[in-house]
């Protein structure tokens, strides 16, 4: 997708642009965005895939109440990244299903 | 291990019910530690662009994210009411304690035992269920304003609105005004839900509103690519050889929000189920009090409505909370009166029967 340039109404206040990366790969982001839009404005939907069926999963709500948006943000799992916002250097990727929380390995 | 806090009235929820709860609360001399979870006060209205319709003196004509912007600078300026921002209200447990995630500046917990509460945790959206509905690009409607109001970024190049009440007529337009193409707007009645006003927008667009139709499968590999619509019967059920393919790239639902009602639930507010209201909904009376008689709600927790009601139950809980406190006034007394005359000239449309019948039952299930 992309971000818009021109509204009719709005002006857009997107902070500092930054790098942070997706699966490796550096995307570029801005400071005032969530993960899932700065993703979404990179044109990815795909952020992660069900735990029984492997399906993928991506935004629904964008209120922090769907689940459907996990993704796993430096190492932690269950980051609701339609409320966590972008920082710089920071490393995002897919969660597969139900991934360990640091510190519960047995 | 969680600080402690000393707190007179918390309100859960910075959108517009939580905003004039608090800024009324603080009025009448009352100490608020006002919680939101977002980086930003506001709740929905900072994505609502559309001017506002209503009475005069419920700012009519003025835009959701203006009204918003001057509900931040009140409270801004308000020495009796804190601001935790980026705070999620984790837990309310039997003994009062009200629990909070603050995440920002420092990660931690933060334990307070409030003398009254009043909750405003609004709603969320409702899911619809149909084969493929959930593959990436089916969105809820307020997902789909949030992306592209708030961060500015293109929804979809082409999407299927479910649903014709205001806030699909009005995402819809929203869309094509950033460049989104509507394929279409179904709506399984056999009527357009929303006002006229807003269905006329889109239709100048060429947009084509197909009543009695809905979506029966979203298709793709990894995301949406196309959408199956089909036109129903009387009984609601598709119509068997109506099947249209629509190529789009994300499908958007705006059939409804249901209220949030964990947290009055863990503090052990009566929810009965009232479909009108939008489901599960905390017992209470018009005065905003619920079964107990510290914990107050307003807004669209209290039933689905929109802004400017959420604004009115959110003075009226915090006139309650005051109540609570022993604060007595005339003044008091003329408020109470005064937004209960306002609720119910908002109420007076065909819009609102709803509502209405939704509250009447209500009163109805008052617990003993």
């Amino acid at each position: 997708m992309e971000r818009l340039k021109d509204h009719p109404i709005l002006d857009f206040e997107r902070g500092e642009k930054v790098i942070f990366y997706f699966e490796g790969k550096p995307i570029e982001g801005y400071t005032n965005e969530t993960i899932a839009a700065a993703l979404h404005a990179a044109g990815i939907k795909v952020f992660s895939y069900s735990p029984k069926k492997k399906r993928p999963r991506g935004f629904f709500c964008a209120v922090g109440k769907c689940s459907s948006c996990l993704m796993v943000v430096d190492g932690r799992p269950n980051v609701r990244t339609c409320m966590e916002y972008v920082r710089p250097g920071i490393h995002v990727r897919r969660q597969r299903g139900l991934e360990k929380l640091k510190g519960t390995e047995e | 291990m969680s600080e402690k806090m000393e707190v007179q009235l918390a309100v859960v929820g910075g959108g517009p019910a939580g905003l004039a709860a608090a800024l009324t609360a603080s009025r009448l001399g009352i100490g608020v530690l006002l919680i939101d979870e977002n980086k930003e006060l506001g709740g929905q209205l900072i994505k609502q662009t559309h001017k506002f319709f209503g009475s005069h003196r419920h700012m009519a004509s003025v835009r959701g994210i203006e009204i918003a912007n001057r509900l931040k600078n009140d409270i801004k300026g308000d020495p009796n009411i804190t601001v935790f921002i980026d705070t999620t209200a984790v837990g309310y447990y039997e003994n009062g304690e009200l629990l909070l995630y603050q995440k920002s500046p420092e990660e931690k917990l933060v334990s307070c035992f409030p003398k009254a509460v009043i909750f405003a945790t609004g709603a969320r959206e409702n899911m619809l269920a149909f084969p493929g509905t959930d593959l990436p690009g089916v969105y809820g409607a307020g997902a789909v304003q949030t992306l592209m109001n708030v961060y500015g970024v293109l929804p979809a190049r082409k999407i299927l609105m479910v649903g014709s009440g205001n806030i699909g007529l009005i995402v819809s337009y929203q869309l094509l005004q950033a460049g989104t193409e509507v394929a279409a707007i179904v709506e399984i009645l056999p009527r357009i839900g929303g006002y006229i006003v807003h269905a006329s927008k889109v239709r100048r667009y060429g947009v084509p509103i197909l009543t009695r139709h809905t979506i029966i499968e979203a298709r793709g590999k990894e995301w949406v690519e196309e959408a199956v619509i089909a036109r129903v019967g009387e009984d609601f059920k598709p119509v068997k050889g109506t099947e249209r393919v629509l190529e789009v790239d994300a499908v958007c639902l705006a059939v409804g929000l249901s209220p949030i009602v964990e947290l009055v639930r863990h503090a052990g507010v009566y929810t009965p189920y009232i479909s009108e209201l939008g489901g599960l909904v905390p017992w209470h009376d018009d005065d905003m009090r619920t079964n107990l008689p510290n914990v107050f709600v307003a807004g669209d927790l209290a039933g689905i409505e929109e802004a400017t009601t959420a604004m009115l139950e959110g003075e009226l809980a915090a006139l309650s909370a005051a109540e609570y406190f022993e604060i007595k006034s005339d003044e008091i007394d003329g408020m109470r009166r005064d937004r209960k005359a306002r609720l119910e000239e908002l109420r007076a449309s065909r819009f609102s029967e709803k509502v209405k019948k939704g509250l009447q039952k209500l009163v109805a299930k008052k617990p003993k």
